[in-house]
């Protein structure tokens, strides 16, 4: 089980948390004038890296708030989190 | 190659185990191939398989970074059934069904193929109209399903504990009487005998790391961790690390790599006869010949290629099981392991051409997969050699999450294995 550090509440237990997946992915500005291709991969293409995942959380049974973390797919080590909103830092070396 | 009979059997019992010989040769790689199949689980094993026996094309090489089977081939739970919904579904999983009956015979290998029945338990209204509905839907498409009362289940399973009183009770099940389960090694290793008689080159050890394309932009050949291997027909087939090898070719599917659990427990003697899956509750089980119990949890929540899965997510599938069969809560638990597992968002499978000319893809099977290889690699060997989706195979093409003509099986079984 993970332990998450929740930007406004701390480190918690994974189970406190829902994975909302792949972080950063932006909805067309105008969904009409996008093509079947490209609205496609908006809804389903995703990185799937074996590396760092940029990804978002919530912190349901917690502050109930969405922030966005950088973890290690191989490793499993959450190396950041950080407020939704606030620049993304780069993963520490 | 050497085939197996009740005479060698009987031989092998006598004269002992010394006269074992290797199965397939460990040539080491050529320098081109006519295709090249890129993941040694049995899904691209198979496919060697058939491109050779069905095609004749047996200038092959099967690719493993690891050794065969090391994957989610050698990590499930081999659950056979093809009680799937949809039409698509049923046509591929029904496909891969036939072809299981006679694998050992077509193989001359056994791969402990035992149709004990698989029976999916039902706690809730809900389950009860969910599961009536694969029972008529497999029906119309030809398939055995069966709907069965709580003691009927029981008379098939007598160790389920249908009492009313528990917390999610058995209110029916649906029985699928052909379903059960294989020997997951021997599938790997059936396919691999079968496909090096032929001639086709088993290659473990050997990672791909890149690709050759050719003036137009197709596919001229792999670069790999033994040296470059040219190849004009290259088919991938690398389950959870599908997403990373295709990077390398510039190419981005829809999936995403999950862990995903299981764990066997001490072997006992037998005392249960059939499978049983609870989607509801997220249990399922059977045993093996070994007589161990072995036990299928879920994914984890988040991507990963750790292998290994958070012990919260076995110990959920326990208490499950624990509720439905109250006298195994004093069996310890041997071993407990994770596979990468590469979902798509229907929960089916990916199959055919790529935007690259000659590169070929078989994935998506994510926590269902077994039950599928022979079906998936005879279809897929089809695709390759021709260069055309077979037709059980079209549907599945990847232009499904542009038209949206997606196959949805994901609603239909949340578990889907
Ligand atoms: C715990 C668990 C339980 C499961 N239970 C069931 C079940 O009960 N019933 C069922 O039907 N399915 C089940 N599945 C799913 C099933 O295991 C898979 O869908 C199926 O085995 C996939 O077969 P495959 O041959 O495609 O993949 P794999 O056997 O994973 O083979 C892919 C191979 O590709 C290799 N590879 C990857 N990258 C490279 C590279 N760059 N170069 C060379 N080789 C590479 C890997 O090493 C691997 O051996 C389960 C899976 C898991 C993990
Ligand atoms: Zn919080």
């Amino acid at each position: 089980m993970l332990l998450i550090p929740c930007p406004y509440c701390g480190p918690r237990p994974e189970i406190e948390f829902r994975c909302g997946g792949e972080a950063h992915i932006a909805r067309p500005q105008d969904p009409a004038k996008v093509d079947d291709a490209a609205w496609g991969d908006y809804l389903f293409l995703r990185t799937n890296p074996k590396g760092v995942h940029a990804e978002r959380w919530v912190h349901t049974h917690g502050c109930r708030r969405w922030f966005n973390a950088l973890r290690d797919t191989l490793s499993d080590r959450i190396l950041a989190t950080h407020a939704v909103g606030e620049r993304r830092p780069d993963p520490p070396r | 190659m050497h085939r197996f009979s009740l005479g060698t059997l009987i031989a092998g019992a006598v004269l002992g185990e010394h006269r074992a010989q290797p199965q397939w040769r460990s040539p080491p790689p050529k320098s081109a191939y006519a295709a090249v199949i890129v993941g040694g689980g049995g899904h691209g094993l198979g496919t060697a398989y058939y491109l050779a026996k069905e095609h004749g094309v047996r200038d092959v090489a099967v690719l493993e970074k690891g050794w065969i089977g090391g994957g989610n081939t050698g990590r499930n739970t081999t659950i056979i059934r093809s009680n799937y919904l949809q039409q698509e579904s049923a046509a591929i999983y029904e496909h891969a069904l036939r072809l299981w009956e006679g694998l050992a015979r077509e193989l001359n290998y056994n791969v402990m193929f035992s149709q004990r029945g698989v029976l999916m338990l039902a706690h809730n209204d809900h389950d009860v109209h969910s599961l009536k509905r694969h029972v008529y839907a497999n029906r119309l498409n030809g398939i055995d399903n069966e709907w069965l009362t709580p003691q009927e289940a029981k008379a098939i399973c007598p160790p389920l504990n249908i009492a009313p009183t528990v917390r999610y009770p058995v209110v029916g099940a649906a029985l699928q009487r052909r379903g059960g389960v294989a020997r997951h090694d021997a599938v790997a290793w059936g396919y691999a005998r079968a496909a090096d008689a032929m001639g086709v080159d088993i290659i473990e050890n050997c990672e791909v790391l890149g690709f050759m394309r050719d003036p137009r932009g197709a596919v001229a050949g792999l670069e790999t961790s033994r040296g470059p291997i040219r190849a004009a027909r290259v088919g991938i087939v690398a389950a959870g690390h599908t997403s990373v090898v295709l990077a390398r070719a510039g190419l981005k599917l829809p999936l995403e790599s999950f862990p995903l659990q299981a764990l066997v427990s001490e072997p006992v003697k037998p005392v249960f006869p059939s499978v049983v899956m609870s989607n509801t509750i997220h249990a399922y089980i059977s045993q093996s010949d070994k007589g161990e119990l072995v036990i299928g949890a879920g994914t984890d929540q988040y991507i990963s290629y750790s292998q290994q899965g958070g012990l919260h997510i076995a110990a959920h599938t326990l208490a499950a099981i624990c509720e439905l069969f109250p006298q195994f809560s004093r069996l310890r638990m041997l071993r407990n392991w994770g596979g990468i597992v590469d979902v798509t968002p229907d929960r089916s499978p990916i199959i055919g051409l790529t935007p690259i000319p000659g590169l070929y893809v078989n994935c998506g099977w994510g926590t269902g997969g077994f039950k599928a290889t022979p079906g998936s690699a005879h279809v897929f060997a089809h695709t390759i050699a021709t260069g055309e989706p077979h037709s059980i195979a079209a549907p599945f093409a990847i232009d499904r999450f542009s038209t949206g003509r997606l196959i949805d099986e994901a609603a239909a079984a949340a578990v889907a294995h």
